[in-house]
């Protein structure tokens, strides 16, 4: 009795965890889709007035080759709701790749980071946005095991 | 069921996705009209004139501008569709106006661009972010990434506007502008006829077109 109100408490932490981190993931997506479409339809990006979105949106570092970040950005983000989608239902494979997504973008986003605070020196809020999310989401992932212990 | 519902919002997600944005992009491509081919003409020795439209046009029409002059950006787009629509020479003139703090900085931009063949892709950059570079505190930060939105040398870009040859370019716009009484911008003229208060009244601008191009073609 005990032990199935314990799988049960355990199951719904993780359906929370994981529709927190898909949330997340779908705010990131709808971000990256943005900036990728500015970026395809020749726009520049409105930082209010800041020289700084323009210089970081603008620069060397902003594509990798013809693709632009913010395309694999979308990509990742996408790739992160899928996981934790398929996660939240119960899939335990799904676990492993949001995991892994997670760490890839975490990296990426120190990167990011790294280039625009030594390379470019000037930062993009929606850079700095995406950066926040990528945080959260693996703040997100390096809780989740803790909770996990705790409970069992 | 619960079985197929990952699936489901996976799917559906992916597609609000792709349609949103594929709905994003047309409306901003609708917004942004093709940029034009740039094309220069040389008039006097180290003079450099940015013309648009073919060099035998009924009629040609000369815009003395200021691209931090807020008349002067509303009216770069109805000036484009006339050109367009009457296929128009067009001519543009620097005459950045000492009141506003960043037009000099923003013709040197220009014309740093247009030594690399990208003036009016420059000029109508200038023009659409009008409201975002003129309350920088660094708009030449903001004309650097211009010129790397546009694809131009970033090195090369930085030194024309720093070098005399295109502030040179700049005054001897500005000396051709004060030599014919240009005051203001935007000052227009049309087959060398000035026309009075453009920004006011810029539709009046079809109709002197129309009575140009009959006067130039009195037979059609």
């Amino acid at each position: 009795m005990k032990s199935a109100r314990s799988t049960m408490s355990r199951s719904r932490a993780q359906t929370i965890f994981y529709t927190a981190a898909a949330l997340i993931s779908l705010l990131g997506l709808a971000e990256a889709t943005y900036l990728t479409v500015v970026y395809l339809s020749g726009e520049t990006a409105v930082c209010g007035g800041s020289a700084d979105c323009f210089q970081v949106l603008g620069s060397g570092y902003a594509k990798i080759g013809p693709v632009p970040v913010s395309g694999l950005g979308a990509l990742a983000y996408f790739g992160a709701f899928t996981f934790a989608t398929f996660a939240g239902f119960g899939y335990p494979r799904a676990r492993q790749f949001f995991t892994w997504t997670v760490i890839a973008m975490f990296c990426m986003t120190l990167w990011l980071l790294f280039v625009q605070a030594f390379r470019l020196h000037a930062f993009c809020r929606y850079c700095l946005f995406s950066a926040a999310l990528v945080f959260l989401l693996t703040g997100l992932v390096v809780a989740r095991p803790v909770a996990e212990t705790q409970r069992n | 069921m619960r079985r197929y519902l990952p699936f489901i919002i996976v799917i559906c997600v992916a597609l609000l996705a792709v349609g949103g944005g594929a709905f994003l992009y047309r409306a901003k491509r609708s917004a942004n009209p093709t940029p034009k081919i740039s094309k220069t003409e040389t008039e006097r020795p180290g003079e450099i004139v940015h013309v648009l439209g073919p060099a035998d046009a009924a009629v040609t029409l000369e815009e003395f501008g200021d691209f931090q002059c807020p008349p002067c950006g509303k009216l770069s787009e109805p000036l484009n569709q006339l050109q367009k629509r009457y296929n128009l020479r067009v001519i543009y003139r620097e005459f950045p106006l000492a009141i506003h703090a960043h037009a000099k900085e923003a013709a040197y931009a220009a014309e740093a661009a247009a030594r690399q063949g990208r003036f009016w892709q420059m000029h109508d950059l200038l023009y659409r972010e009008q409201a975002v570079w003129s309350k920088s505190s660094d708009a030449r930060a903001l004309f650097n990434a211009y010129a790397g939105m546009l694809q131009l040398d970033l090195g090369r870009f930085k030194n024309d506007m720093d070098g005399s040859e295109v502030q040179r370019q700049v005054e001897l716009d500005q000396q051709r502008g004060a030599s014919i009484g240009v005051k203001n911008t935007p000052t227009i003229f049309i087959n060398n006829e000035a026309v009075p208060g453009p920004e006011s009244n810029p539709e009046q601008l079809p109709g002197l077109v129309e009575a140009a191009l009959k006067k130039a073609k009195p037979s059609s």
